[in-house]
């Protein structure tokens, strides 16, 4: 993380949304690095969960098989439909910063 | 036999389907119709050739005999994957920017275009993969086995299947593998047959993944409880191959040929990308999601002693399930032939481009040679390539004696490729590796990996003599193949992995360290590390020692090769550098930032060469002094601009000036002759009489009076004349005294009309004054401004050529000033007299000859010694003059 979190001021109540564009222009980088740090994570994430098992070998009680399938198993999944949620909104992002008076992201 | 024609008319039906594919594919990528092919899920599921037959009966294989062990297989390339952003991202950025052909290919155009290092890869990717095909021949084979009625065969070599397996193979990729010679090396047809054969494969596991859970076991809860009832019942995994394994499987997921084929090579944009770094890790997870369950249920329902590796084919067969059967062969067939296909094609590609295309130059040296001659070698070279890979892999197979464990097979041939991790790793994000150091990493690698796993991997005493496994060789016992140093980790696998990648890694780092890298393999460098948007952070270590080609690289894009070659050639001579690029020292840099400065200006050169020599960031200083400059610059042109304008304006006025001299010196030539002859006439007729008066006796007193009267006038006429240069002279030195008085206009006017008009009693000009205007009192020497309106009258009375000539006079007082018009009705000063009547001897005709064209001149003198100024005005109608007074008298009498 190069910048701090949570670049977005508070809007003053009550008024309509001002569109700024070289605001908006920022937002937009700034949301890309923050997908872009959380794709780079997300292997690191992958890794530390599948070494984890590797602790359990000291347990008392032997560790049953079907647990640690469901355990791998749902890492697996949870980290391909993490993957491709980000793949989505960096495109998301991506075709957004090109217009910078584009719509919302999704 | 019946089983065995079915088994073999659907292999037949089957490679002609993918035939079919292969050719349409083909078809249509040449008429163009290529977006298909190039969809990011046909890209998706080509990857798939990750999951060979190893995959397809193997892994249940091992999942039986060491339980949850082969999901690191799995778990390691979906790491990779899902941190496409680190790797995989940049390496295929390299690979189309660079057109790889290849690993090799990749290797050796990083590390200066070296050969040697190309032909290191190849062999080491050819020895890495033959027994890999071997084992896709293997498992075809067992597959076969398992359906024929007779009793296994114990020579393997007898066994024709594997070798009508590995021809039919040679054929299809021959054909489709070695079609056309592209530049880019993508074979749409393989790609796309693939990808079907992903599907079938996929299909197939998970139909008999689905028998056994729902089928057999009954359902998901009852199937986990099988598990937990079963040997494997617990989490038991030995921790170091557990680590070990994932890392290996994502090495080899990177350097397998076949893999970076398709990953690299066959990919076309990064859309492939984005869809395959979420989709393959799900397509991976559900290839070995059912792997579990069928292997608990083989080993529950299965005789005691079946192999294991063969539960996909055996189950749904003990279960009298003859179509799953089938349907699980073919997919064990699909996962073979997609592997051994590709990895053919890529091996073939590597050992033609390397090897035979070298060898054959070299061969072919100093004869003329036309390009399709070219052609066709690669070409023939490529198809014997494939030819000789697959039969490599048969004889490996055959010599083998085919009954190794296929996942023993698998990682022995990933420990082989994953020796090329180092190279690549270090080729891509570090700048400092080169090309001795990538040459020793890989030789160390590669020997450690041959010793310690690939020679004993046939058994002791085959390649190795069976006295070294116990005592090592020539009895140093630190050098067994099985324990180097003593440390043996108690599993062979780990052994040779972690001696064969450590050592790789220090002779990398080592030889890279202490070697210099040349200028072409620094450049080579520089352009793979700094491909465009490496990650974040990859760019910041070691950076400073690649500054010359950095500075290589910015000087091409900005100069353009040629001058930025000349340039460096040029500094490296007058450095004395021989064939190395010239150091970054202050000279050099002075000079590099001067001939910068030339194409994008001073401060954006400096900021260019500082951030790559100092390493600094483009400071908001920079970035200022940028703007300034281009402020600067424009503020220049403007003022170039300017000056231009100034410039024409001026060129103008002086071509006006000219006109106004030439006109002036044939004035002053005219006015010459004029006065000569205004000199002459009255001294010849004063010369004539005062003759007569002297030689002529008896003349009456009347005549001697009227001749004498004639000289006399002649003589006032000179003197007059001489009076009017002198006055003239006078007055242009500034050396006349003003009278000044005080007076009113309208009778320094009425003096001046009456003394003009005087001589020949009105001479028929009108002269029309409007008296109210003209009652100003001036402070003035009204000798002088008299002497002026005497002129001005008096030449309107000469030169004014109407019929009933008028003159008007008109005073106006416009702010403080006194505007004195005098305007006649006549056809006025011709327009390119306008501008010199003021001069001295200037007149404006020759005809109506009147004074010596002193006027004028000498009224221009008093009026600016009045303080005023007269000017001609054009346009109005006739002659007209202005007089321009001051009310007040200032100017101080001289």
């Amino acid at each position: 993380m190069t910048r701090p979190p949570g670049g977005v001021p508070p809007r003053p109540p009550g008024k309509p949304p001002v569109r700024h564009a070289p605001f908006q222009v920022e937002r937009q980088s700034f949301r890309r690095r923050r997908l872009i740090d959380a794709a780079c994570a997300l292997p690191l994430l992958g890794w530390v969960l599948w070494w984890l098992p590797l602790l359990w070998r000291g347990a008392d009680a032997p560790m049953p098989a079907s647990l640690v399938l469901v355990y791998i198993f749902g890492i697996w999944l949870g980290l391909a439909l993490a993957a491709a949620r980000l793949v989505r909104l960096l495109k998301g992002a991506n075709s957004a910063a090109a217009p910078p008076s584009g719509g919302e992201g999704p | 036999m019946s089983t065995l024609n079915l088994l073999a008319s659907i292999s037949i039906a089957y490679v002609a389907l993918l035939f079919a594919v292969a050719f349409f594919a083909e078809r249509a990528a040449q008429s163009g119709r290529v977006r298909w092919l190039r969809a990011p899920i046909v890209y998706t599921l080509s990857l798939s050739i990750y999951c060979t037959a190893w995959t397809f009966y193997g892994a249940v294989g091992s999942a039986a005999r060491n339980g949850f062990e082969y999901l690191t297989i799995y778990l390691g390339p979906s790491l990779v994957m899902l941190g496409w952003w680190w790797i995989l991202r940049k390496l295929v950025r390299i690979g189309r920017n660079q057109r790889i052909t290849s690993i090799a290919d990749l290797i050796s155009s990083r590390y200066g275009k070296s050969n040697l290092l190309g032909i290191g890869v190849t062999i080491l990717a050819v020895i890495g993969t033959t027994p890999y095909i071997a084992l896709q021949l293997q498992s075809v084979t067992l597959s076969v086995e398992v359906f024929s009625d007779t009793a296994p065969i114990e020579d393997p070599g007898s066994s024709l299947t594997a070798l009508w397996v590995a021809a039919g193979l040679a054929i299809f990729t021959v054909i489709f593998g070695t079609r056309n010679l592209d530049a880019n090396e993508r074979h749409h047809g393989v790609v796309m047959a693939i990808a079907v054969e992903a599907v079938v494969k996929l299909t197939a596991l998970v139909a008999l993944g689905v028998f056994v859970v729902w089928g057999l076991s009954g359902g998901v809860v009852e199937t986990l409880a099988r598990i937990d009832a079963s040997e494997l019942g617990t989490w038991q995994v030995n921790n170091g191959r557990w680590a070990g394994v994932m890392l290996l499987s994502a090495a080899a997921f990177l350097c397998l040929p076949r893999m970076f084929q398709v990953l690299v090579v066959e990919n076309d944009n990064d859309a492939q990308l984005r869809m395959a770094a979420w989709a393959f890790p799900l397509y991976l997870m559900a290839m070995s999601l059912f792997v579990v369950p069928i292997a608990v249920t083989g080993l529950d329902l299965l005789p005691e002693g079946s192999n294991p590796d063969l539960f996909v084919l055996t189950l749904p067969l003990s279960q009298g399930k003859e179509g799953l059967a089938l349907l699980a062969f073919l997919g064990g067939f699909s996962s073979a032939t997609s592997m051994v296909i590709v990895a053919a094609i890529a091996l073939s590609t590597m050992v033609s481009n390397h090897i035979v295309m070298p060898v054959w130059l070299r061969l072919r040296e100093g004869t003329a040679s036309v390009s399709g001659d070219v052609r066709n070698v690669v070409l023939l070279s490529r198809r014997l390539s494939i030819a000789g890979v697959l039969l490599l892999g048969y004889l490996y197979y055959a010599l083998s004696g085919g009954r190794t464990e296929l996942a023993a097979i698998g990682l022995i041939a990933f420990t082989g490729v994953a020796q090329v991790l180092p190279a690549l790793m270090g080729g891509i994000f570090w700048r400092g590796a080169t090309r001795v150091g990538a040459l020793a990493g890989l030789t160390a690698g590669f020997s450690i990996w041959l010793y310690t796993l690939y020679l004993p991997s046939f058994g002791p005493g085959t390649v190795l003599p069976a006295s070294w496994f116990s005592t090592g060789p020539l009895d140093i016992t630190l050098l067994r193949p099985e324990a180097l140093f003593g440390v043996s980790f108690d599993d062979k696998l780990l052994h040779a992995v972690f001696w064969s990648l450590l050592l790789n890694t220090l002779a990398f780092v080592a030889g890279s360290l202490f070697s210099a890298a040349s200028p072409l393999e620094r450049l080579q460098g520089a352009q793979f590390v700094s491909a465009r948007a490496a990650g974040a952070g990859a760019r910041s270590w070691l950076q400073s020692t690649a500054e010359s080609e950095d500075l290589m690289v910015m000087t091409q894009r900005i100069l353009g090769p040629n001058e930025a070659q000349a340039l460096f050639l040029r500094e490296a001579q007058a450095q004395g550098v021989q064939g190395e690029l010239p150091a970054p020292t202050p000279e050099f840099l002075q000079v590099l930032e001067r001939e910068l400065a030339g194409s994008v200006g001073a401060a954006t050169a400096h900021a260019m060469v500082g951030q790559i020599t100092g390493g600094a960031m483009v400071s908001v200083e920079d970035l200022m002094a940028v703007a300034d400059e281009t402020a600067q610059m424009m503020e220049y042109s403007a003022r170039l601009e300017a000056q231009s304008l100034e410039l024409s304006r001026t060129a103008a006025q002086l071509r006006r000036a000219n006109d106004k001299l030439t006109r002036l010196s044939v004035q002053k030539d005219a006015f010459l002759s004029q006065i000569s002859h205004e000199l002459r006439t009255p001294m010849s007729s004063i010369r004539a009489f005062s003759e007569i008066l002297r030689d002529t006796q008896g003349l009456t007193r009347a005549d001697q009076n009227r001749y004498a009267s004639i000289i006399h006038d002649e003589a006032m006429r000179l003197t007059r004349l001489l009076d009017d240069l002198l006055d003239l002279s006078v007055l242009e030195n500034g050396q006349v005294n003003l009278n000044l008085t005080e007076g009113r206009l309208e009778d320094i006017l009425d003096r001046a009309v009456s003394a003009a008009l005087a001589d020949e009693a009105g001479s028929g000009i009108r002269v029309i004054r409007r008296r109210v205007g003209e009652q100003v009192r001036l402070t003035t020497d009204v000798e002088r401004l008299s002497q002026v309106f005497i002129n001005l009258i008096s030449n309107a009375r000469k030169y004014c050529d109407a019929e009933a000539p008028e003159l008007q006079i008109m005073v106006t007082d416009a702010r403080g000033q006194l505007l004195v018009d005098f305007i006649d009705n006549g056809s006025g000063v011709a327009p390119e007299a306008q501008d010199v009547i003021f001069e001295k001897f200037a007149r404006v005709s020759d005809q109506k000859a009147g004074g010596a064209g002193l006027g004028l001149a000498i009224s221009r003198q008093i009026v600016t010694r009045l303080g005023g100024e007269i000017s001609y005005l054009a346009d109005r109608g006739g002659a007209a003059f202005r007089v321009i007074l001051p009310m007040r008298q200032e100017i101080a009498a001289q």
